[in-house]
């Protein structure tokens, strides 16, 4: 009676799982193997080898590791700093960089088109102190700037909760056994937040490799990521057998890049995360 | 005598509002096992951290080997520290642990891999070199961590409670290891610890200290048998520490009764404080003794009974090998030798304490 009882509760999750998870990989995976007529094909996965498509697909990638890499460069520091800092409360400064995630991300991708216009705040502060303007906007750089932007609080939380974690006694154990700063923090800071690391790279890359509303918003139709493709492809050409072959490629992407990640988080500590 | 290693000259040092250690002064020389010995907050952990660099005092100076160590960082100093809650890295293996300090200082491998085993030799956990810390008990990674220490060949090396987290059997079998390591590598121990029995049994020199006053400095010997002031009679051991009256040399009127002991020159009709040990009680006829009194309680502790007996308005408290049952009448008598007279203290700061550890 009881366990009937539970499976019943969980009936409603089971629906949503199916709905909304199982049954979209299901339609994906048919889309991608089978045309209008119902007969198996590999044409569609092989829409991928075309020079556009390949295209899109390096620039995403490289796009995503300029991001991850430079949100890396950023994040590390910060993390480190708000370690450091002497602040009883060090969960509000966390918060304080949290804020932003609370406005919708499109609002604020749409912010930064106003900031990086021709005409826009950027451009009218470089022009009053006596400097030319920039043209960033509808660039790969303000599309790398976008993902940094919104992607940043996912790999400074990871790194600071592992740096966190690191005991100062380890520190005081590395000096007293004769290390100097340098060599604390290649020998003991970054292997104990190696997971934090991972964890970060791995949320930022995901979804900078996979975005299409960033590069759409910034990038001015101009920077074709793989992203923007797919959702074309859907949206506008109607070809779905398309698109969802290269939804596809782009997840075993995403998982070859995710499963790389967990061979370096040997403890598996960097996922309690997310 | 042995020259001085360590000399700390004038040191104050104090966390915020709250004075930790005020115008200290101690020496250490070579090759000695000197024990910081007090209850928590007495400043030990404080002065110990001094001596290894991770804290600065606010005045004074720390001198080692003759060379002003102050404000040396403590990557340069030649001391290496056991800690509390060994902090061995953890991700890394045994042997990478003990190497550490070696490859910092650039040691050829094979000098590094014979100091791994030698060391693994002496804290007797040979063939360990490949095990993650996880794997390890408490004693063995407090064994490791002092592995790790010593193979850089430190003049001295601190111990911070090291065997604070460990059970009893462990704690005693590892106080005769430290006891062989030290006369084996012939280095100088600065050890800080709040158990007694640590104390006494280890240390050439024991430093009683509470709330940031060295309370006294001796040998264990010297500090069990003639403790200068209440605090210590009180923290090393259980005594009767009672409210008395110096008449005058080699007299002393406890509890409203004069007894002969053996010290001078306290004055006259002074008042002071006696520490006579529960195992220097002796109970005797009512007839022979100095007090007569009842005995109120009686516990077997195994090697001796544990009495309190009600004299003279005092509880006294005995240790003593033949069973004396509740209710029976008995007398007290002291040796005079037994009888340990001290001054009162002279301001609050140095107030003995109640101690609740």
């Amino acid at each position: 009676m009881n366990k009937l009882k539970r499976q019943l509760l969980a009936g409603p999750y089971l629906v949503w799982i199916i709905g909304f998870i199982i049954l979209p990989l299901l339609m994906i995976l048919y889309y991608a193997f089978f045309d209008e007529n119902g007969s198996f094909t590999l044409e569609y996965l092989s829409h991928i080898a075309s020079p556009i498509n390949v295209h899109a697909m390096v620039l995403s990638l490289e796009l995503g590791v300029a991001a991850t890499v430079i949100c890396l460069l950023l994040a590390y520091p910060l993390a480190m700093i708000l370690n450091n800092l002497k602040i009883k409360n060090q969960s509000l400064i966390v918060f304080i960089f949290m804020l932003p995630m609370w406005m919708n991300f499109l609002l604020r991708i749409l912010a930064w088109k106003l900031l990086l216009n021709k005409n826009g705040v950027l451009n009218t502060v470089l022009m009053s102190i006596g400097l030319e303007p920039v043209m960033i906007l509808n660039t790969p750089a303000a599309v790398v700037f976008g993902m940094v932007y919104e992607y940043l609080p996912f790999m400074i939380l990871p790194i600071y909760n592992s740096m966190a974690r690191i005991k100062k006694d380890y520190i005081e154990a590395a000096h007293d056994l004769g290390a100097n700063e340098i060599t604390i923090f290649f020998k003991i800071i970054i292997p104990l937040t190696l997971s934090g690391i991972i964890s970060g790279v791995v949320m930022v890359f995901v979804p900078a490799l996979t975005s299409f509303a960033v590069s759409e918003l910034l990038g001015g139709g101009k920077v074709l990521l793989i992203g923007n493709v797919i959702e074309e492809s859907f949206m506008q050409g109607m070809q779905w057998n398309a698109g969802s072959s290269l939804s596809l490629v782009l997840m075993i992407f995403v998982m070859v890049s995710m499963t790389i990640m967990n061979i370096f988080d040997k403890d598996g500590e960097g996922t309690a995360v997310w | 005598m042995k020259k001085a290693l360590i000399n700390f000259v004038d040191i104050s040092k104090s966390y915020g509002k709250q004075l930790v250690l005020d115008e200290f002064n101690l020496y250490v020389r070579e090759n000695e096992f000197v024990t910081l010995l007090g209850p928590s907050g007495c400043g030990k952990t404080t002065t110990l951290r001094l001596l290894g660099g991770f804290e600065t005092p606010d005045k004074g100076q720390i001198f080692f080997d003759s060379q002003d160590i102050t404000y040396l960082p403590a990557n340069e100093r030649k001391l290496n520290t056991v800690f509390q809650k060994y902090s061995l890295f953890p991700h890394m293996t045994i042997a990478e642990n003990i190497a550490f300090g070696l490859k910092i200082s650039k040691k050829p491998q094979a000098y590094i891999n014979d100091k791994i085993k030698y060391a693994l030799k002496l804290v007797n956990l040979d063939g360990y070199e490949n095990r993650e810390i996880d794997s390890l008990s408490g004693g063995q990674q407090q064994r490791i961590a002092i592995a790790r220490a010593i193979v850089n060949e430190p003049k001295v090396l601190l111990l911070d409670e090291p065997l604070g987290a460990l059970d009893l059997k462990m704690r005693q079998s590892m106080q005769y290891e430290l006891i062989r390591l030290k006369e084996e590598l012939g280095i100088t121990f600065v050890y800080v610890t709040h158990d007694q029995e640590e104390a006494l049994t280890m240390s050439d020199t024991i430093v009683v200290m509470n709330q940031g006053y060295i309370q006294q400095i001796g040998t264990p010997e010297m500090i069990y048998n003639e403790p200068e002031n209440a605090f210590v009679a009180d923290f090393i051991g259980e005594s009767n520490i009672i409210d008395a009256t110096f008449i005058e040399d080699e007299v002393v009127e406890i509890l409203g009764v004069k007894m002969p002991c053996v010290d001078k020159g306290f004055g006259k009709n002074t008042p002071v404080d006696v520490v006579i040990r529960p195992e220097d009680v002796e109970l005797v006829d009512p007839s022979e003794g100095y007090l007569e009194g009842d005995v109120t309680s009686l516990i077997f502790k195994g090697v001796h009974y544990e009495l309190d007996v009600m004299a003279n308005g005092y509880e006294w408290l005995v240790h003593t090998t033949k069973l004396v049952p509740v209710g029976s009448h008995v007398g007290i008598k002291v040796t005079p030798f037994n009888i340990q007279i001290m001054n009162k203290p002279a301001s609050s700061d140095e107030e003995a304490v109640e101690i609740d550890e």
